[in-house]
C-alpha cells in the first residue's frame, strides 16, 4: 500500500518549495504483546497485564523520569510520539529510545504511521485545517482504539495525557483515558508520585496557597520575546545570541560569550538573568551605557545568603580558574578609561541546558505527617544552579539525604525554578553517598558493565594462546628484560621498558605498550561502552573503570611474569640519546620484575646494587636525562602542580593524612620514555593518515592569558618573557626568589594561565597548530596507556593500520566521526579530572573536618579589594582571607592596592604583598546547613 | 541522521531490503518505434527509442555495426524546486554516456550496419535511483521498438547507511551521504553490464552490497519481462482478432 506525503519545506536560503516523499502502509508490523495471537511475537515484550499504557508526546517530554523508573512498565511508545520526541528534544528522544532498547522494561515501539491491517490504518491523514499537534493526538487516539480492539478482552488500553482537549475527545471516543497524576494514583505506589512532574497550569493551585502574602504573588522576572521578535532582533543585531555561563564563584554573575559584540556581555543578578540556566543558549539585549557596571574584583558576598566564594583546591589551569577571569575583565575596564564591559539582560531563552541535578533539600519545620504534601526547596550542591522547588510527599524522609531533582519549569512569578524528585542517591555527608554525587554531577557512568559488555571478555583466566606465538604479525620478544615502573599499588600497569647493551655500544630502548585492541574490537559492545566512558576515573579512595576489571587489572595489565600481548615502540639510540632508527611491532613479552617508583628510584641509588635490571635502569635513566635536557633546550617547560597525596585507612577508607606528591627521577625516567613513545607514534600516525589521525595539541596561551601572571611578576620585581615557551621556559628558571618554594609557586601560577591541551583530529586543523606548548613539541598524540584512555585505543589502531596488521574500522576513517570522539573525549576527559578534584576536595575537607582547625603556612596568590587569596601548599588548597569585615565594607584597617597587589595595615603595624608567606588557621565550618566549607583565617 | 530505525523500518517504511513499487507502461509515445514508462516508487522516466534509421551525419556512420545515441534530460519540474536542468550539463552527459554503454552492450549492433538508432530518456520526477530507472525504461523502449538484443537490461541501485546494506535507494537516503552502487545487469545470462559507485565503502562490505543491488536488478527484470509479455499477448490477441 502506498501514500505519498506532501508537505512543503523552507529551505535555508527562505525559499519555500514543495515536498513530497513516498510513505508505505504495511500489515507486518507487530503488535508487540507476547499474548497476541494474530500477530508475530518475536520481537513482542508487552506481557500479559491488567493494563497496556500507551503515552503521549507531552507525557514523554515532561515525565521521563518517571518512565525511566523500573516500576512503571507495559508501555506502548507510537512512532507518531517517537518522531515528535526527536524533533522537540533529542535527548529525550535518546533516553526514551534507551529505555525500549532495554527489554526488561516492556516498552515497545508500535510504528503506527507505518500500519495497516486489511481496511484498519492507524495512519492517518490530516483533515482539513487540522493542525499537525491535532493530528498527530488524533493519530494517538486512533491508535490507542486500534490496539483495544486488536487485543480485545485481554487487558485494557489506556491512553495518558495531560491535555485536557485530548482527554475529552478521547473520552468521546470510548477510550480509556488518564492524566498522568490520576494514573499514578491509581497505580499505588506513593514512591512514584515524586516522580511526576507538575505542569504550569497545575502548578498555580498550590503555588497560591503557599505564596498567600500578596507581595510574593507579583510577577518578578520579565517575560521572554517571542521567537519571532528574537530572530528578527539578532538580525538586526539588537539582540545578541550566547551560551550563558554562571560564574562558577558567584552564582549571581554570569557571562554570556557574543561574537556579534566581540566581548563576552556581563549579566549581573539573578533579575537580569531571566531564570537562564548555566549553559543555556540565551538571547541578550545590551543594557545603555550608562548603567553598566564593571566586574566587582571583590569576593563575592553572601547576597541571600546563596553566594560566597569557598576554600577549593587549588586550579591546575586556566580552565578552571575562574578566579583569573573577573580579575583580567577589571584589568579592561581600568585601562579603557573607566568603561566598563557590556551588560546585559536575558530576554529570551533558545534552548535550555536542564539537566537531573544533585544537591539536599533546605531544611525546614516538617509539615504534618508522612505522606502529605510538602513544597520544599531544593539547593543543589552545584552552586550556579538556582534553588529549585520541589513538592514530596517523603520530605521527612528526604531532609537528610541527597537526592537528584530535575527541572521542570520556571514561571513569571516564582522566585525559583519548579521541579521534582528523581531519586534518591544517600545520606548526607556519608563518604560513599558524596562520592556519588560527584559523579553523578560530573556526568560520570558509574554503572556496572552490562552484559553484553562482558560477554566481549576473553575467556578467563586467559594466557597467551600458542598459536599466538606463531602468528607473523606478533614478535616473541620474552628474551628481553622488560619491567615497568608505577605508583605504589597499581594494578593496571598498561607500560612496560626495556634497555640493552648492544654490540655496538648503541642501546635498544623498547617501550611496551599494553594490547588493549588485540581484546577490545570495534563495534562491540565493550568498544561503545569504552568510548562512551573515555578514560578512567581516579578518585581518592577508588576508581572508574574505562574497560572491565578482567581486562584493566589481569589480561591487559603488565605483570610481572606473566606472558602478555603488547604493543611495542623499539629504537636503537646512541650512548648520546641520539634516535638512530625506530620500528613499531606488535608482540608477547614476560614482565621480569613490576617496580614502584620509590623501588625503583632506590634500585639505581644504591651503589651496592649492581644486577642487570639496576644497570638497565641506570642506563635508562642516563639515556633519559640526555632527552630530557634536550627538550628543555627546546623549550619545553617544567610546569608544576600543586598536587597532593592522601593516606587513606585501608579499613575505613577516611583520610589520615594528606601531603604534597613527590616526584623523584624515576617518574622523569618512565615519562621521558613515554613521550618519546607517543611523539614518534604520532609522526607515524600521521604520516600514514594524515587526515583522520587522532593528535592531541596545546594551544599556545595568548599574552592575555598571561596577565595576571605578569601582574604578579611585577608586583614582585621579577622579569617573565612571554615572546615564546623557550623565552618564558628560561625566565621561570632565572624567577628565584628567598626560598626555594618561590620558584615552584611561580610556576604553579604560570601553569594556570594556560588552557589544557586537548584532542583533535589532524583533519580539522593545519599543522602549525598541531603544536604541544607546553611539551613544545610540533606534535603529540597518547598511546601509552590504552587500559585507561579511549584516546590511546583509537592511536593503537591507528598504528596497527599504518603497520598493515589490521584493517581501519570505517569510523576511523571519517573526519567527522573521529573529531566526534575527539570531543567527546575532551568532555568526558575534563569531567574525569574535575570529579577527581572534587574528590580531593571532599576528603581535605573530611581530613579537617575530623581534626582540630589546623595551622598551616599559606602564599599569598592575589590580593583583591577585600581579602587575600592564599594557597596552602601543604594541602594543595586555595581560598580567600577576608581581611575587610563583610558586614561593614567600609571601616576597614587595611588599605587594599590591587593595582601594586599589597596590602597595608592602617596603622602600619603589618603590610602584605602578593606572594609573601603567612600563617593561617583551617577549619570547617557550616553557615548554610549541608554545605560544609573550609574557611582559612589570618593568623597575627 | 538514522535511516534504519530499531524496529527494522527506513524512513518510508521500507523495511532494507525491500524495493520501492515498480510500475511500467509500454507504448506511451506514439510517434516513437518504441516507447516505455518507468517508475520506481516517486521516481518516473519515460523512455522513447528511434531508429534503426538511417545515419543523419554520416560522418559518424559506422560501417560493421548500428550507432548507439542516447540523450538523457531532467524535465524542469522534475525536483521540487523548478529550475532548468535539461541536457549539456556535467552530471547529464555522464548519465548519457552510462546508458548508451549499458544498452550498446545489449543491442546487436551487428545485424544493423550503417544505421543508427536514437535513444531518448527524460525524468519526470526524480526521488532517487534515476539511473537504475532510466535504464529500465530504454530496455524496455528499445524492446517495444523490436530491435534485437542479447538479453533484456535491468538495473537497480544499493547503499549502504547506518551499517546496513539498503535496496533501492529513494533521494533522502541517496543524499545521506553513503556510498551508492548501481549495478545493471543481463538477468538470463547473468552478466553485469554496469557497475558504478559513489562515495566509497569497506571492501568487506561491498560484496554484500553489489548482490543485492543485483538480485534488485534480477527483480525489476522478472517484472519488466511481465509487462512485455503481456503487451505481447495483448498484441497477438489484436491480430488474431483481425
Amino acid at each position: 500500500m502506498l501514500k505519498n506525503k506532501a508537505f512543503l519545506k523552507k529551505n535555508r536560503g527562505g525559499r519555500v518549495f514543495k515536498v513530497v516523499r513516498e510513505h508505505y502502509l504495511r500489515d507486518d508490523i507487530p503488535c508487540g504483546a507476547t499474548f497476541c495471537s494474530s500477530c508475530d511475537t518475536s520481537t513482542a515484550n508487552l506481557v500479559a497485564a491488567e493494563r497496556l499504557v500507551v503515552v503521549d508526546t507531552n507525557v514523554v517530554l515532561h515525565q521521563m523520569d518517571l518512565l525511566e523508573n523500573p516500576a512503571f512498565r507495559n508501555v506502548i511508545i507510537l512512532s507518531v510520539v517517537l518522531e515528535e520526541v526527536k524533533n522537540k528534544n533529542l535527548s529525550a528522544y535518546n533516553r526514551l529510545r534507551n529505555i525500549c532498547a532495554n527489554r526488561s522494561r516492556q516498552f515497545f515501539v508500535f510504528s503506527n504511521e507505518h500500519h495497516r491491517q486489511d481496511i484498519n490504518y492507524t495512519y492517518i491523514k490530516a483533515m482539513a485545517n487540522e493542525s499537525v499537534n491535532d493530528r498527530n493526538d488524533r493519530a494517538i487516539r486512533v491508535a490507542t482504539q486500534w490496539f483495544q480492539k486488536h487485543l480485545g478482552d485481554a487487558c485494557t488500553v489506556v491512553l495518558l495525557t495531560n491535555d485536557l482537549d485530548n482527554r475529552s475527545k478521547a473520552n468521546a471516543e470510548g477510550i480509556n483515558v488518564f492524566s498522568v497524576d490520576h494514573f499514578v494514583q491509581s497505580l499505588d505506589k506513593p514512591e512514584l508520585l515524586d516522580l511526576v512532574a507538575r505542569s504550569e497550569s497545575e502548578n498555580a493551585t498550590p503555588m497560591e496557597i503557599e505564596d498567600s502574602r500578596p507581595s510574593k504573588r507579583k510577577i518578578i522576572y520579565s517575560e521572554h520575546k517571542p521567537m519571532s521578535e528574537i530572530t528578527a532582533g539578532i538580525h538586526q543585531g539588537i539582540y545578541h545570541q550566547g551560551k550563558l555561563r554562571v560564574n562558577r564563584y558567584n552564582p549571581f554573575q554570569a557571562y554570556v560569550g557574543s561574537e556579534s559584540v566581540g566581548d563576552e556581555i556581563l549579566v549581573q543578578g539573578r533579575l537580569n538573568m531571566n531564570r537562564a540556566f548555566d549553559g543555556d543558549v540565551v538571547v541578550v539585549e545590551l543594557l545603555p551605557h550608562q548603567s553598566w557596571q564593571g566586574d566587582m574584583t571583590m569576593i563575592a558576598e553572601e547576597e541571600d545568603g546563596d553566594g560566597d566564594e569557598r576554600v577549593g583546591l587549588a586550579p591546575d589551569t586556566s580552565d578552571e580558574a575562574a578566579v583569573n577571569k573577573t580579575d583580567e575583565a577589571s584589568e579592561k575596564a581600568t585601562t579603557s578609561g573607566g568603561s566598563s564591559r557590556p551588560n546585559g539582560r536575558v530576554i529570551g531563552i533558545i534552548k535550555r541546558n536542564w539537566r537531573a541535578y544533585c544537591g539536599s533539600l533546605e531544611p525546614m519545620t516538617t509539615p504534618a505527617g508522612a505522606g502529605s504534601v510538602a513544597n520544599a526547596l531544593f539547593v543543589s550542591a552545584d552552586r550556579r544552579i538556582p534553588k529549585i522547588r520541589i513538592q514530596t510527599r517523603q520530605f521527612g524522609n528526604l531532609v537528610d539525604k541527597r537526592i537528584v531533582v530535575s527541572v521542570d519549569s520556571w514561571d513569571l512569578n516564582s522566585r525559583y525554578p519548579s521541579g521534582h524528585y528523581v531519586k534518591t542517591v544517600g545520606k548526607i555527608g556519608d563518604r560513599d553517598t558524596e562520592s556519588e554525587v560527584l559523579l553523578i554531577e560530573n556526568d560520570i557512568n558509574n554503572r556496572p558493565f552490562s552484559d553484553q559488555v562482558l560477554a566481549c571478555l576473553p575467556p578467563l583466566p586467559w594466557s597467551v594462546p600458542a598459536e599466538a606465538l606463531h602468528d607473523p604479525h606478533r614478535e616473541d620478544l620474552r628474551n628481553l628484560r622488560v619491567f615497568s615502573v608505577d605508583p605504589i599499588g597499581c594494578k593496571d600497569i598498561d607500560d612496560a621498558l626495556h634497555c640493552t647493551l648492544l654490540p655496538t655500544g648503541n642501546y635498544q630502548v623498547g617501550v611496551h605498550i599494553a594490547d588493549v585492541t588485540s581484546f577490545v574490537h570495534p563495534g562491540t559492545p565493550l568498544d561503545i561502552e569504552a568510548q562512551e566512558r573515555g578514560t578512567s576515573v581516579y578518585l581518592v579512595e577508588r576508581r572508574i573503570d574505562m574497560l572491565p576489571k578482567p581486562l584493566t587489572e589481569d589480561v591487559c595489565s603488565l605483570r610481572a611474569d606473566v606472558e602478555r600481548f603488547v604493543f611495542s615502540v623499539i629504537w636503537e639510540m646512541s650512548s648520546e640519546a641520539d634516535i638512530i632508527s625506530v620500528r613499531f611491532t606488535k608482540g608477547v613479552i614476560k614482565s621480569s620484575a613490576a617496580l614502584s617508583y620509590v623501588e625503583a628510584q632506590a634500585r639505581m641509588d644504591d651503589s651496592r646494587m649492581s644486577d642487570p635490571l639496576t644497570t638497565d635502569l641506570r642506563n635508562m635513566n642516563r639515556l633519559a636525562k640526555v632527552l630530557r635536557q634536550r627538550r628543555i633546550e627546546r623549550g619545553a617547560l617544567t610546569l608544576a602542580s600543586p598536587e597532593v597525596k592522601f593516606e587513606i585507612d585501608t579499613e575505613t577508607h577516611n583520610p589520615l593524612d594528606v601531603g604534597m606528591y613527590q616526584v623523584r627521577e624515576s617518574n622523569h625516567m618512565v615519562e621521558e620514555f613515554m613521550l618519546l613513545a607517543n611523539i614518534s607514534v604520532a609522526k607515524k600516525i600521521l604520516s600514514s593518515f594524515p587526515v583522520f589521525s587522532l593528535l592531541r595539541r596545546h594551544p599556545t596561551p595568548t599574552s592575555k592569558m598571561f596577565e595576571p601572571l605578569l601582574k604578579i611578576a611585577s608586583a614582585v620585581g621579577i622579569k617573565l618573557d612571554i615572546t615564546s615557551s623557550m623565552t618564558l621556559a628560561n625566565t621561570l628558571d632565572l624567577a628565584v626568589g628567598d626560598d626555594p618554594y618561590f620558584n615552584k609557586l611561580i610556576r604553579i601560577l604560570a601553569t594556570r594561565c594556560m588552557t589544557q591541551a586537548v584532542y583533535f583530529c589532524s583533519g580539522e586543523l593545519s599543522p602549525p597548530e598541531f603544536q604541544h606548548y607546553g611539551l613544545a613539541s610540533a606534535i603529540y598524540t597518547h598511546f601509552t596507556s590504552p587500559i585507561r584512555r579511549y584516546a590511546d585505543v583509537i592511536v593503537h589502531r591507528l598504528l596497527a593500520a599504518a603497520l598493515d596488521l589490521e584493517k581501519l574500522s570505517p569510523s576511523l576513517r571519517d573526519k567527522s566521526e573521529v573529531t566526534k570522539i575527539a570531543d567527546n573525549l575532551n568532555y568526558r576527559h575534563r569531567n574525569a579530572q574535575m570529579a577527581g578534584r572534587a574528590s580531593v576536595e571532599l576528603h581535605t575537607l573530611m581530613f579537617f573536618r575530623n581534626s582540630r582547625p589546623t595551622d598551616a603556612d599559606a602564599r599569598i596568590v592575589q590580593i583583591r579589594s577585600n581579602g587575600l587569596i592564599v594557597f596552602v601548599p601543604k594541602y594543595g588548597i586555595e581560598g580567600p582571607v577576608f581581611l575587610v569585615d563583610k558586614a561593614s565594607k567600609s571601616s576597614t584597617n587595611w588599605i587594599m592596592d590591587e593595582e601594586q597587589q599589597c596590602a597595608n595595615a592602617r596603622d602600619g603595624s603589618s603590610k602584605y604583598k602578593v606572594l609573601d608567606s603567612v600563617k593561617i588557621r583551617i577549619q570547617v565550618v557550616e553557615p548554610q546547613p549541608n554545605r560544609p566549607k573550609l574557611e582559612l583565617t589570618l593568623l597575627a | 541522521m538514522e535511516f534504519v530505525g530499531p524496529e527494522g523500518l527506513r524512513l518510508d517504511g521500507r523495511r532494507p531490503l525491500e524495493m520501492r513499487q515498480l510500475h511500467a507502461e509500454l507504448g506511451v509515445v506514439e510517434n516513437a518505434n518504441g516507447s516505455a514508462m518507468f517508475e520506481m516508487g516517486n521516481t518516473k522516466v519515460i523512455a522513447a527509442v528511434y531508429g534503426p534509421h538511417e545515419v543523419h551525419n554520416r560522418s559518424q556512420q559506422l560501417w560493421d555495426r548500428a550507432l548507439v545515441r542516447c540523450e538523457y534530460s531532467m524535465a524542469a519540474f522534475s525536483t521540487g524546486d523548478r529550475r532548468r536542468k535539461g541536457k549539456g550539463n556535467r552530471r547529464s552527459t555522464e548519465i548519457s554516456l552510462v546508458i548508451r554503454q549499458t544498452l550498446e552492450a545489449a543491442i546487436l549492433t551487428n545485424l544493423m550496419p550503417k544505421s543508427q538508432i536514437d535513444i531518448y530518456v527524460q525524468v519526470l520526477q526524480a526521488d532517487g535511483g534515476t539511473r537504475s530507472a532510466c535504464i529500465n525504461a530504454a530496455a524496455l523502449a528499445l524492446a517495444e521498438a523490436g530491435i534485437p538484443m542479447r538479453d533484456l537490461v535491468a538495473s537497480c541501485a544499493a547503499g549502504y547507511l547506518n551499517g546496513t546494506p539498503l535496496l533501492d535507494l529513494n533521494y533522502v537516503e541517496d543524499s545521506g551521504g553513503g556510498p551508492d552502487v548501481t549495478v545493471a545487469l543481463f538477468p538470463k545470462v547473468d552478466k553485469v553490464s554496469l557497475l558504478q559507485m559513489d562515495s566509497k565503502m569497506p571492501l568487506e562490505h561491498f560484496e554484500n552490497v553489489f548482490q543485492l543491488a543485483a538480485e534488485g536488478a534480477k527483480a525489476a527484470a522478472r517484472y519488466m519481462r511481465e509487462v512485455l509479455m503481456e503487451n505481447t499477448q495483448n498484441l497477438a490477441r489484436l491480430v488474431t482478432a483481425t
